[in-house]
């Protein structure tokens, strides 16, 4: 059989693609999930929307907008919820629904072609351009080195941030730092997911690894492997059926869970019994 | 007996507001001091000042330092603010009391994880090294951080309310464990427990803004109430009882 050359770059982009993505939202994910800032990341994720948007509008690229509004709200949550001068929860329903407005406004005020929304709100790998690869890419190299250099740093702090004060005075700058990376790692897959679905492309392979360990290191590691599973899966899936990859990815995340988590359940009552 | 840390004058608090006022303690090797008084009265912010995370504004802390490095002070903070739930095994719980002794870049060596096992050992906690803090109970729990606190081997040991987190049960073992380790190194304990603590504790320190201290291990109504601590009440007897103010 001949496959055109254009398929072949299609099937290796989309490879890239789940590798960049599950590496990222593998190593993102399980510092989200433990510190329980799901919900946060659900209003970084949407105040991100509002950089799309300016970004069109401007004639920047969204992305690049997305980042700056990503982590300038990741910021500003963290900064808010610690002087404690703003209910946290409010803050982040706040800036989330903000995002959003942003975002619409400037997307219909931008003249001429409306850009594909639908992409951005429910992500197409159709979309993903090669500089949007080439930057999860950096993005994946960078995480992995960030995590493997100060790994136990970022762990205590996140643990026990009270403690970690009494011998580190780098607390704040690794908090910031994190959160910062964490709000790029969201912008960068929302090609991938969209705005809709990226945050259970992060918190889905976490919770998964955790019906298996219970230790941090192994989380990551097992949520990079199963975020993989689910990415490419997702990619099989829309390439033969033609659902697009942001959902199908989610799906096949989310049925995956739900057997495992039987089949764990399972094995747990026959032990007891 | 030998200083370890001397508080002179120590005025201190955040901000601008003022929670200790013109303290002076001093502390040595074999001491075990309760400190007690009302929440919000100062104990918590007078660990932290012996600590050196608070600064005091006025005053001075000066440590011996031929018989105490910063890395030799061990801290069981309050545990209020941990969530239990978090994925942390054991091992690494008591492992991170090492790392003021590291820098931002670590790695536990070989060294590291045998003076871990040794605590997990010493704390009883065989066989949960793998163990999250969500499968423990409330004793095993304080023990942990007990363990992390004296995994650098210190010689002074600050604990912010650690009865807070434990049920009776519990209670005695850990003050058996508290007297044995005051053998080797001087003990700071914050309490609203007087009840308790009276039984093991050698003196008092009385914070309520200011700080006053008390060298031996009984207290009156009438000391209690000069000392402006207005907290529960103690006797000693055959049977560990409280005896409260009177009704009206």
């Amino acid at each position: 059989m001949d496959i055109p050359v254009l398929q072949y770059d299609f099937i290796l982009k989309g490879i890239l693609g789940c590798l960049f993505a599950s590496i990222t939202a593998g190593i993102a994910g399980t510092y989200i999930v433990s510190r329980r800032m799901v919900f946060l990341s659900g209003g970084i994720t949407h105040a991100s929307f509002g950089g799309i948007g300016i970004g069109y509008f401007a004639g920047v690229n969204p992305v690049a907008g997305a980042a700056v509004f990503g982590i300038l709200s990741a910021i500003g949550i963290e900064y808010l919820s610690v002087k404690q001068k703003i209910r946290e929860d409010s803050a982040i329903g706040i800036i989330w629904a903000l995002g959003m407005a942003v975002g619409i406004i400037f997307i219909y005020l931008t003249p001429g072609y409306t850009p594909n929304l639908i992409s951005y709100l429910f992500g197409s790998i159709l979309t993903v351009t090669n500089a949007d690869l080439i930057a999860l890419g950096i993005l994946s190299v960078i995480l992995l080195l960030y995590f493997s250099v100060f790994y136990r740093t970022i762990l205590y702090i996140s643990f026990d941030e009270n403690y970690a004060r009494t011998y580190s005075s780098y607390v704040d700058f690794f908090k910031y730092l994190t959160t910062s990376l964490m709000a790029l790692t969201i912008v960068l897959n929302i090609r991938m997911a969209g705005v809709v679905l990226v945050l259970s492309l992060l918190t889905i392979p976490p919770n998964i690894a955790m019906l298996f360990t219970r230790k941090y290191s192994s989380i990551m590691k097992l949520s990079v492997l199963f975020g993989f599973a689910g990415t490419s899966g997702g990619y099989l899936f829309s390439w033969f059926t033609g659902i697009p990859a942001g959902a199908a990815t989610i799906f096949v995340l989310v049925v995956m869970w739900l057997i495992l988590k039987l089949i764990t359940m399972v094995n747990l009552k026959r032990e007891m019994e | 007996m030998k200083k370890l840390v001397e508080l002179i004058d120590v005025t201190a608090g955040y901000n601008s507001k003022v929670v200790l006022e013109d303290v002076n303690l001093t502390v040595y090797e074999e001491d075990f001091i309760g400190i007690i008084g009302p929440n919000g009265g100062g104990k918590t912010t007078l660990l932290k000042v012996i600590l050196g995370m608070v600064k005091p504004m006025k005053g001075t802390v000066i440590y011996n330092h031929e018989m105490l490095k910063r890395t030799d002070i061990g801290y069981l903070p309050q545990l209020s603010s941990v969530d239990i739930s978090f994925p942390l095994t054991v091992t690494d719980v008591i492992l991170s009391g090492l790392m003021m002794h590291k820098g931002v870049y670590v790695k536990m060596n070989r060294e590291d994880r045998k003076k871990a096992d040794g605590i997990i050992d010493e704390m009883g906690l065989k066989g949960f090294e793998k163990a999250t803090l969500a499968e423990l109970s409330g004793g095993q729990i304080q023990r942990v951080f007990l363990g992390r606190a004296l995994i650098g081997n210190p010689r002074l040991l600050l604990l912010d309310e650690p009865d807070n987190f434990v049920d009776t049960t519990f209670e005695n073992e850990f003050y058996i464990k508290l007297h044995e380790l005051n053998s080797r190194m001087a003990i700071l304990m914050a309490s609203h427990d007087v009840g308790t603590i009276s039984y093991h504790v050698k003196s008092y320190a009385c914070v309520n803004r200011h700080l006053h201290y008390h060298p031996s291990p009984e207290l009156t109504e009438e000391q209690l109430s000069a000392y402006n601590c207005p907290i529960q009440l103690v006797t000693h007897g055959p049977v560990p009882h409280t005896v409260l103010k009177k009704h009206d």
